[in-house]
């Protein structure tokens, strides 16, 4: 497909640091390229702010591959952007229109406060990692070999599909209630579908809804907006099976 | 910890949620049943009879009981929940999409909700509050031939197995011997707070004269003045419970945790289930209506 240029407008949420009101401010772009990334066109943006002695507009990005988990966005009130099954670092400028004016916004959630810009702080996920998305090994010399246990193919997939999660936070962004259930869902259920998993399965599902609810997410009311927003195609399934690892966790 | 958790948790919360939604489906299997008779031929009897088993009866009380403590858990925590999610963002986006992925129903639980929580409310004082506290409701009569004699009005009871019919003047005082009136009538029988009857005689209760919910109904959904807008409030209604139970009724066995191979299944039969039932409830009220 041939190459095309764009001019376009931006509204982008602006906002100096942690404690000051933001506002959306509206930028002209012109000769966008159809081939660049959505974020190689907000860096064309920051060097045209450069020039012009503005503050460049600070949005989060490492990989540009799609595999970290760290750029974000809302965009035209899409996480991630208009496509599905793609992080925002994979998101093509032909996915937008000559003309098109395009808002651009920072996850909104209470537990994911803005820092400056578009520029969230997601370390609720980590919190949450840390209450018990993890699995206690002896490292002391006699580490026994992960593959000398078997474990189903159904379930190894099962588990590995959950461990896609890149902790985006994008079914965060797009749930109407802010819920992190998918991403909660996908880190129990690695564990859970795993037999190095079931040790500390109690304590896990208990601990990590525990500080899920205490970061102040919201709940899941099965919208499954997330589930069709994730770029790694993490199911509602994920989500039944912390209901249920919750349920039997509590009962015990 | 695990205990707190059951009821505190957001995963808990659903549960609950879950729960109490499914038993109200139940509900509303059982309340449809009741309500077709009311498009029966010989309706009023059956009607009445049925009315006064609901209020009398000692298992549908527990499960009586059982539906108020469901629709008042559902209701406190559906709303809470609903603050909740609103305080989880606390700025909103300046620009959203939700159709792009969700469905309507899904994302108006709390106001279909709250139209249904009106409804309920509005027809427990029409219905439910008079049927139980209305001193002066109406009671089923039926008119009746005796050879030789003019047509007489009669009240009609049922109790011990039997139906009765009471002669009208019986319900100032003592009952008139009304044995020659062709139905099983024993003989001396008392009538106590307009609906009670008595065997006068051993002083113990032996039946209940029908109240007429039955004229009620009919009376509400043809009253001249406001009987179109009850019918078509009542429509809307029905309308809301459609799109609640479209998305509710397989949402709720997501959140017991049961997605797996039946997962399609249970979402064809709730969305047949949000199809049917509350349009057989609102075909009632139009019939009624619409046919005198
Ligand atoms: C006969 C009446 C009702 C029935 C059969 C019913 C049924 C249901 C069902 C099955 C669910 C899904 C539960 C889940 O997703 O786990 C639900 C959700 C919900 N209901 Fe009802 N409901 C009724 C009345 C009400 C009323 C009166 C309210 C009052 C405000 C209400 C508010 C809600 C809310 C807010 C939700 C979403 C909660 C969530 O998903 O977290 N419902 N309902
Ligand atoms: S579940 Fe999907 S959307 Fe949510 S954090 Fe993980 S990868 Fe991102
Ligand atoms: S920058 Fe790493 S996933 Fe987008």
């Amino acid at each position: 497909m041939a190459s095309k240029s764009i001019n376009i407008n931006l509204k982008v949420w602006r906002q100096k640091n942690a404690k000051a009101n933001g506002a959306m401010e509206t930028y002209k772009l012109d000769d966008v390229s159809t081939d660049s990334s959505f974020l190689e066109m907000l860096d064309q943006l920051n060097e045209q702010l450069v020039t012009e002695k503005k503050e460049p507009v600070a949005f989060d990005h490492d990989c540009r591959e799609g595999i970290c988990g760290m750029c974000s966005l809302f965009i035209n009130g899409r996480a991630h952007g208009p496509e599905t099954g793609i992080t925002t670092c994979q998101l093509h400028m032909r996915s937008f229109k000559d003309g098109d004016t395009i808002y651009i916004e920072p996850w909104r959630s209470k537990a994911f406060p803005v820092v400056k810009d578009l520029v969230v702080d997601r370390s609720a996920f980590d919190r949450i990692q840390q209450a018990g998305g993890f699995v206690s090994v002896n490292t002391s010399g006699n580490t026994i070999d992960a593959n000398s246990i078997p474990v189903p193919k159904q379930d190894a997939d099962k588990a590995f599909e959950a461990a896609a999660c890149i902790g985006c936070g994008a079914c965060v962004a797009t749930c109407k209630n802010g819920s992190a259930m998918l991403f909660v869902g996908a880190k129990v259920s690695q564990y859970a579908l795993l037999p190095q998993g079931q040790v500390e399965a109690t304590d896990r599902v208990l601990n990590m809804v525990r500080q899920m609810d205490e970061e102040g997410f919201g709940n899941c009311t099965n919208t499954g907006a997330c589930e069709i927003e994730c770029p790694k195609g993490i199911s509602l399934e994920n989500i039944a099976r912390m209901n249920r690892e919750f349920l039997k966790a509590s009962s015990k | 910890m695990a205990k707190s958790a059951l009821l505190k948790s957001s995963i808990a919360k659903k549960y609950w949620m879950a729960l109490t939604g499914l038993f109200l489906c139940l509900f509303l299997a059982g309340h449809l049943a009741g309500n077709l008779q009311l498009l029966l031929p010989n309706a009023s009897e059956k009607f009445n009879a049925y009315a006064l088993f609901m209020t009398t009866n000692p298992a549908v009380k527990i499960l009586s009981y059982l539906t108020y403590i469901s629709i008042i858990f559902h209701a406190v925590d559906g709303i809470l929940l609903t603050f909740q999610n609103r305080a989880a963002r606390p700025v909103r986006y300046v620009k959203t999409n939700p159709a792009a992925n969700s469905g309507f129903a899904s994302r108006n639980m709390a106001v279909l909700g709250t139209v249904i929580l009106i409804f309920i409310v509005t027809h427990m004082v029409n219905f439910w509050a008079r049927m139980h506290f209305d001193k002066n409701i109406p009671l089923m009569k039926t008119t009746i031939s005796v050879k030789g004699q003019e047509p007489r009005e009669f009240y009609v009871g049922t109790g011990d197995g039997q139906y009765y019919m009471v002669d009208q003047v019986a319900l100032e005082g003592e009952a008139k011997d009304t044995t020659a009136n062709m139905m099983m009538m024993p003989k001396q029988l008392k009538i106590v707070n307009r609906t009670e009857v008595y065997n006068a005689g051993a002083n113990v209760k032996v039946g209940n004269v029908y109240k007429d919910l039955h004229k009620i109904t009919v009376d509400f959904f043809r009253d001249p003045k406001v009987g179109l807008l009850a019918t078509l409030g009542y429509v809307i209604a029905m309308l809301a419970l459609a799109f609640h139970l479209w998305h509710g009724f397989q949402s709720a066995f997501q959140s017991l945790g049961i997605n797996n191979k039946f997962t399609p299944t249970i979402k064809f039969v709730g969305r047949a289930f949000a199809i049917i039932v509350p349009l057989l409830f609102a075909i009632i009220p139009l019939y009624i209506h619409f046919t005198k």
